[in-house]
């Protein structure tokens, strides 16, 4: 079974059916190791595009070829009309904020953010307004005369993106930008993220490891797995209805229920719900959110034909404030569910879930 | 790191080191050469391969004296240098006091200044003093101009040194100076060796500040002085390739040491005009 | 950092105390006499009067000839400063930014020269650059020349060309540091913005070498200026610098006083090249 490398365009992002940029069956090799495996995208214009994947994905990779840092071994990168794969780096329309900042240490914040304006020979006498706008933009207009060295983590973050956005570039690239700063400076720095993207109307793509970052910032995720796109989409389609197992689970929490269906039915030990899937093998992924508390007794309510029920015993309680999560052993598995703050529980219980929230989802691992 | 970004061609770039290579192994390739010469040490092209020069160079009596001068003097400095050089070191990298930062020019000093300077200092003094010349004030002086090798080389391993296990000694019962026996001075085993391979080199090759501190007998390097006064004869073509056959042994060793445990942060930092040794790690 | 409160009175003392002791005996104790020595007087009979005056300094005002040679010596010590940078600086940068896999081995094959015996570089240089040297045989075998090139050898060209060799590993070494502690995210960076290649190596590498180069031209300048071996190997008379005449002052020519004299000019000159290059050094810092 392979992952399908090419991916539908939302209606949302396909309003003209415009493509900013194309990348095109793109394969790199580090030393005879295949680091990414044909990968093709396309992004819209206005987008914010999230790539996301674990260390190892081949996600900053993917990036550094957009950027121009890499060289790619096979496929092409294009952008809106132009070949982008053949230009140096210093060419192309596209500008990078590096995780670790990359401020010039030996230029003030001004010089910093002018850098990119004075390569491209804008007229003197804009650069100060186009830098003071730039500052402005990122709450950094006191800072100019600064050198980098005295500014914290966030503000040398802020300057960062402002010396790239500067430039008005076609797409912004964003590499795991917030991931140095501290949770609660993160929190702020991403919807001031988001917020910006909006203002400005520039294209981001945004590479992150974190999931939760990806589905708060995004308008689509392309989640990469050893290389190859296990999904690509909108984030609450990709949450709702994973395709893979890995999808299922790297995004958000979930059980991976591997079961036999017959007849209509899927079961799983102890757990049996009705489905619509064809005989044999299949692995459904159940969020934690779907699974709750049986109301004892008395016949399925209306509305509720498709509910299905099992009986578990706790073994595991853990208290998240608004919700529990439990931990339900049900003789053949585990289980895991979450279900709104109700105290203490304990002993065997009946749940219950929608059989339609049963995702079936691609299993490589079966 | 991308190669696309660096090996971006620059053949001219590449050219130009090459030459660079060249020029400075050239004179070295062609002392060697010539040392084989049987038609002497000028000319072009060699001819007549011979091992003569150095057959020649075995029955010199006074060479070997001056070779055996120098091998002594170079151990003493040695002992001097690491056993100054140590302490000096953990001085700068642990002690607070005042005068610290003239300290530590003083120690460095004689590692940029000319040796005619510190030769000639030195010479006042032991004329001063009354102190007749000889190997030991040639070693003195050699002691006195390498401390800052030692130095520099040991504060580098001390740098990289885990304060941890130090503390952990401590914390275990052991005093200061078991602490310094037992853990401090093992760990800094590498940085001495090669200080003390680095400092025997420099020793053995040390002329600008013997040359004002010698006596009745010679080092090696001013044996070879005084015979080019009288001319040029291809034996000491033979004798310098030996020497430099040893000095790169010794350098390539020196290297390869500092390297093996070299994996973090640049020693010294400020603690010379910038960037002297240049660490790579 | 040093713990202070971990390191006891004792031992800091310890540690302090002997190298402090040395060092003040055989470098400050030393320099001292050199200064006494520089107001004292020789009388012809050859013996060292301590008459306190002011005459060798005067002298090297009086007297021609000494700034001509300290000028002629500090022309050299440029020349070689800069053919020491020219040669090793793009030396330094190949190596940092275009050479990968063989980046050791061409480390090491830099810093052997550096640690090498001096006395057999430029011995070396004296067989090449003779009358019936190396390179004049050479030359005449391929007929370039006919008779032998004279001003090769025991000239200030030969000096300088001597200690250029000898000096070009040492301004290797601090360039390549300082090239070596760029981040290589700032030339991405500057690449990313829409600089060159080129362009980036202006504004962006070549600044923050600046304090190798500096480190590295230092050293260079001041060995050179204090140099008199390679002028009695390879100068002659033409190529003499300031070191050769302090050395015939305190040999032959037996003037104790005058050679303390501007040996201690020299080294003032050289302590304040330094501490202005400390200065420059600090202003440029950005880390």
């Amino acid at each position: 079974m392979t992952a399908s490398n090419t991916q539908q365009m939302p209606a949302a992002a396909s309003r003209a059916n415009e493509t900013l940029l194309s990348i095109r069956s793109v394969v790199k090799r580090f030393e005879n190791r295949e680091v990414l495996r044909g990968i093709s995208l396309d992004v819209a214009p206005g987008e914010f595009l999230t790539i996301l994947g674990e260390s190892g994905s081949g996600k900053t990779t993917l990036l550094r070829l957009v950027a121009g840092f890499e060289q790619l071994d096979s496929g092409e990168i294009w952008i809106a009309g132009d070949r982008l794969d053949r230009m140096p780096a210093y060419r192309r329309p596209v500008n990078t904020v590096f995780q670790s900042y990359a401020l010039f240490p030996h230029l003030s914040v001004f010089e910093n953010v002018a850098y990119g304006l004075r390569a491209a020979r804008a007229p003197k006498s804009d650069i100060p307004a186009r830098v003071k706008q730039a500052l402005d933009m990122v709450k950094m207009g006191e800072f100019t005369k600064s050198p980098p060295a005295r500014l914290s983590g966030g503000q040398q973050q802020r300057v960062a993106l402002a010396r790239a956005l500067v430039n008005r570039p076609r797409v912004l690239l964003l590499d795991e930008p917030l991931s140095a700063l501290d949770a609660n400076l993160r929190r702020q720095m991403q919807s001031e993220l988001k917020a910006l993207q909006r203002e400005v109307g520039i294209t981001f793509v945004f590479v992150t490891h974190d999931q939760e970052e990806a589905m708060a910032l995004s308008d689509r995720i392309a989640l990469l797995r050893a290389g190859r796109l296990e999904q690509v989409g909108e984030p609450r389609e990709i949450y709702g209805r994973p395709q893979t197992a890995y999808a299922a689970q790297f995004i958000g929490q979930t059980n991976l229920l591997r079961t036999q269906v017959h007849d209509g039915v899927a079961c799983a030990g102890a757990i049996v719900w009705r489905t619509f899937e064809p005989a044999g093998t299949a692995t459904f992924s159940l969020r934690p959110e779907c699974i709750s508390l049986s109301h004892s007794g008395g016949p399925p309510q209306s509305g509720e034909i498709a509910t299905a029920r099992f009986r578990g015993r706790i073994c595991a309680q853990t208290f998240a404030g608004a919700s529990d999560v439990l931990e339900i052993d049900c003789g053949s598995q585990v289980v895991r569910a979450r279900i709104p703050a109700v105290g203490p529980l304990s002993g065997e219980r009946e749940f219950e879930f929608s059989s339609a929230d049963a995702i079936r989802v691609r299993d490589a691992g079966s | 790191m991308s190669a696309s970004l660096h090996t971006r061609g620059a053949p001219l770039l590449r050219t130009y080191a090459a030459l660079v290579y060249a020029f400075l192994y050239l004179p070295i390739v062609v002392l060697v050469v010539y040392s084989f010469n049987g038609s002497g040490v000028g000319g072009f092209p060699p001819h007549a391969w011979t091992f003569d020069w150095y057959r020649e160079l075995g029955a010199d009596a006074e060479i070997w004296r001056a070779l055996w001068n120098s091998a002594v003097v170079a151990l003493a400095a040695v002992a001097i240098s690491l056993g100054l050089g140590l302490p000096a070191a953990l001085a700068l990298d642990r002690a607070q006091f005042p005068g610290k930062a003239l300290f530590r020019r003083l120690v460095l000093l004689p590692l940029i200044l000319p040796g005619i300077i510190t030769g000639l200092s030195l010479l006042t003094l032991f004329v001063g003093a009354q102190i007749h010349l000889s190997l030991v004030t040639i070693t003195l002086g050699h002691g006195t101009a390498l401390i800052s090798v030692a130095t520099t080389e040991i504060f580098a391993g001390l740098q990289k040194l885990d304060r941890r296990q130090e503390e952990a000694s401590l914390d275990l019962g052991a005093n200061p100076w078991k602490t310094f026996w037992r853990v401090t001075l093992p760990n800094l085993r590498v940085s001495i060796v090669a200080a003390a391979l680095l400092i025997f080199t420099l020793s053995l090759d040390e002329i600008a500040v013997s040359f004002f501190l010698i006596g009745r007998d010679n080092t090696l390097p001013l044996e070879i002085w005084s015979r080019l006064r009288r001319g040029i004869t291809p034996e000491i073509n033979a004798i310098s390739s030996l020497i430099l056959l040893f000095s790169i042994a010794t350098i390539l060793a020196w290297y390869r040491l500092r390297t093996r445990s070299a994996r973090a942060e640049e020693s010294a930092a400020g603690l010379l005009p910038s960037a002297l040794e240049g660490e790579v790690s | 950092m040093p713990e202070a409160n971990v390191y006891s009175r004792t031992y800091k003392t310890a540690v302090t105390v002997p190298p402090l002791l040395w060092v003040t005996v055989f470098l400050l104790v030393p320099y001292a006499l050199l200064f006494c020595y520089s107001f004292w007087s020789v009388t012809p009979a050859r013996e060292i009067v301590h008459l306190w005056n002011l005459d060798n300094y005067a002298d090297l005002f009086r007297n021609s000839m000494y700034p001509t040679v300290l000028f002629r010596s500090m022309r050299i010590a440029g020349a070689v400063t800069l053919l020491a940078l020219l040669l090793g600086y793009p030396v330094a940068y190949y190596l940092s930014f275009h050479v990968a896999e063989r980046k050791d081995l061409l480390y090491q094959l830099v810093i052997i020269p550096l640690w090498a015996s001096y006395l057999v570089r430029g011995y070396a240089w004296k067989t090449i650059l003779g009358s019936d040297g190396v390179l004049n045989g050479f030359l005449q075998y391929l007929h370039i020349t006919r008779h032998p090139v004279e001003f090769f050898l025991y000239s200030p060209f030969a000096v300088v060309l001597t200690l250029t060799h000898i000096y070009t590993p040492f301004t290797f070494l601090p360039i390549y540091a300082s090239l070596e502690h760029v981040p290589r995210n700032l030339v991405e960076a500057s690449h990313d913005l829409g600089s060159s290649p080129w362009q980036t190596f202006w504004r962006v590498i070549a600044p923050l070498s600046l304090p190798g180069v500096l480190a590295g031209a230092t050293f260079a300048f001041v060995l050179t200026l204090g140099d008199f071996l390679a002028p009695l190997l390879v100068g002659g008379p033409s190529g003499i610098m300031i070191s050769n005449i302090v050395v015939t002052l305190f040999g032959a020519a037996y003037d104790w006083p005058k050679g303390a004299a501007i040996s201690l000019c020299m080294l003032l000159i050289v302590v304040g090249i330094l501490y202005l290059t400390e200065r420059i050094e600090r202003k440029f810092s950005f880390q």
